[in-house]
């Protein structure tokens, strides 16, 4: 049984680096001007998960994103860890979507490669955090959707079984391919690039594909084909500042715990 | 009233009983009904609906019953289909969901389905003025909590939200309490069971840190500083949890289930003390609702202090022994 297996990855702002990115007051737009990007975390695990039933099955894995060209940082990446083809969706067009036009993008892009077992993505991005995309992406290709997926197995036939997480427990599922899958990271512990991949990597094609190139209407895509719209940004206000003690550490700590009394935080 | 433009919840159910983060939704659906002069319904998909007056107890009006023994557990395709065929005949102007593991699945399938606008993880959801009447405005927070980003969505109906749980209150519950139920009817074979769930394990999930009364939890400056071991013991001075930030976990000194922030845990103890952490929002953002936040760091300029309501700025190996032997001599002469 060989597997055609899609990965779905995106590119977004390291999140350590989250509290530098900055609203300009003037145009209230978003600064985040110095900000390393890097691979999603969350969809390491979906990369490799793909690389294990590649290495168990056989069959061919090909990794989709719909990003800037700046995103072919990831799609090499990709490469380094060991994917057969890297595919960037990447026009000025698809710019300002929300998950149902970005999902609707990826639906197209993966319609192109013919025929498709298996789809996996990461439980969310870390960046919009919605864990939208996935869900959206199986809807629109009427394929079925098994999300939070924290263990899988697939046996004989293609027929799936798969641990599902919930609150407080799990749901055993039951499926057949093609599926989509969003996986937790759980399931597995990704790999790291070696040398030989990450300099092969430099070699291979990353394919960008546009919306010409897709035969998409722009209307389905980007901000225009997205039923949502920010309205407004705003920095959370932190109201707590409260007092702040220093000096010699016995006369500090004696103010300090005489506070926590009165704040009634010890018992 | 005609059923067009209610305001929805999903009333999300386990072995039929209603799951009370669901039940926090109803106040706010209410709220909103109000000011967009509508009412609340809620949905509900389920085996047997047997317990369904909770929901009237709580205050819903009106419940949409779809049942059959089949649909106890979760069946992601058949209910994202049948959820979608009532958005479809009833057409409802708002649909709410918590933000539970099913919810964010089930929100972007009937989103997909239906082309309804969808937001996630909402924190505020309040009604604004618009050009052509009202509009419901979401507020998510963005890039681990940073800033917050209003959402709306100006043309498609419905507009869709998962909303965090845990952000709004349950209502009273008022026994006896009743209201309208409209079943529809359940074919199973006109239902997608592609994917089947088929059995529904229960696990006893670690979730000391989540209920500390008082957690402990180091950042960076602990490990440079060595002083894992009084954190420790400031901890168990306290009967608190011990937690920690991302170098912590790196450095071994942690368990990853003991990490705080956007890639951990949310806690809100009574008492929330922060040890060398400089206090980045993507860690911050895991605490906010403690009742208490006391913070020590050597930087007096560190973001941590923002969001404390006691700071103290020192040298962590030599404020911590202090702190420690005052807390127990505290904490003794309390009995």
């Amino acid at each position: 049984m060989r597997l055609n297996i899609v990965v779905c990855i995106k590119q977004v702002p390291h999140p350590e680096h989250f509290h530098e990115i900055k609203l300009d007051p003037e145009s209230q737009t978003i600064n985040r001007r110095g900000i390393p990007a890097i691979l999603n975390p969350p969809d390491k695990h979906a990369l490799e998960e793909a690389l294990q039933l590649k290495e168990r099955y056989g069959g061919t894995i090909t990794a989709v994103s719909m990003g800037p060209p700046e995103a072919s940082q990831i799609m090499e990446e990709a490469y380094a860890l060991g994917v057969d083809r890297s595919i960037l969706l990447c026009d000025p067009l698809f710019a300002g979507a929300d998950t149902l036009a970005t999902a609707r993008a990826l639906a197209i892009g993966i319609q192109r490669l013919g025929e498709v077992d298996l789809i996996l993505c990461g439980t969310h991005s870390m960046d919009g955090a919605t864990g939208q995309v996935g869900p959206q992406l199986a809807e629109i290709l009427g394929f079925p959707f098994i999300g939070f997926v924290r263990k899988m197995e697939i046996q004989e036939r293609g027929t799936v079984l798969a641990e599902r997480t919930i609150e407080r427990g799990y749901l055993k599922v039951e499926g057949s391919l093609p599926l989509v899958l969003s996986v937790t990271k759980e399931i597995n512990t990704p790999r790291l690039p070696t040398v030989i991949g990450i300099m092969e990597a430099t070699q291979k094609e990353i394919y960008t594909w546009d919306t010409k190139e897709l035969g998409i209407d722009p209307a389905l895509v980007g901000i225009e084909g997205s039923p949502t719209r920010v309205s407004g940004i705003f920095e959370r206000r932190l109201s707590r500042k409260g007092e702040l003690l220093q000096g010699d550490p016995e006369e500090v700590i004696r103010k300090a715990i005489k506070r926590l009394r009165e704040l009634e935080a010890l018992r | 009233m005609s059923s067009k433009n209610e305001i929805w919840i999903w009333a999300e159910q386990r072995q039929e009983r209603i799951e009370p983060s669901s039940i926090e939704l109803i106040e706010k659906g209410k709220e909103l009904a109000e000011l967009l002069s509508s009412s609340l319904a809620a949905v509900y998909i389920g085996g047997s609906g047997e317990r369904i007056e909770e929901l009237f107890e709580y205050g819903v009006p009106k419940v949409y019953l779809l049942h059959h023994p089949e649909l106890v557990l979760y069946q992601g395709g058949p209910y994202s289909i049948l959820f979608s065929r009532l958005v479809a005949k009833y057409q409802p102007q708002v649909i709410l969901m918590s933000t539970t593991y099913l919810g964010l699945e089930l929100a972007p399938r009937v989103a997909a389905l239906t082309g309804a606008g969808l937001t996630a993880h909402c924190v505020d959801l309040f009604v604004e003025r618009h050009k052509d009447g009202h509009i419901l405005v979401q507020v998510v927070p963005g890039w681990g909590g940073n800033l917050m980003v209003k959402i709306v969505c100006p043309e498609r109906r419905p507009q869709m939200a998962t909303v965090k749980a845990g952000i709004f209150e349950k209502p009273q519950r008022r026994p006896g309490a009743s209201g309208e139920v409209v079943s529809n009817p359940v074919r199973l074979d006109e239902l997608d069971w592609r994917v089947k769930a088929i059995e529904l394990i229960e696990e006893e999930e670690d979730r000391s840190l989540e209920e500390a009364d008082v957690i402990v939890c180091g950042g960076w400056g602990v490990k440079g500083a060595g002083v894992m071991d009084d954190l420790q013991k400031l901890a168990e001075t306290l009967k608190g949890a011990v937690a920690g930030t991302r170098p912590l976990v790196d450095a071994g000194l942690i368990a990853e289930n003991q990490m705080i922030g956007i890639s951990g845990k949310t806690v809100n103890p009574r008492l929330f003390i922060s040890l060398g952490a400089s206090g980045a929002s993507h860690f911050t953002t895991g605490f906010l609702k403690s009742k208490v936040i006391f913070s020590i760091d050597q930087n007096p300029n560190a973001q941590i202090f923002e969001v404390s309501d006691l700071g103290i700025v020192g040298d962590l190996k030599k404020v911590l022994p202090v702190l420690v032997d005052e807390l127990e001599r505290y904490m003794q002469s309390r009995g």
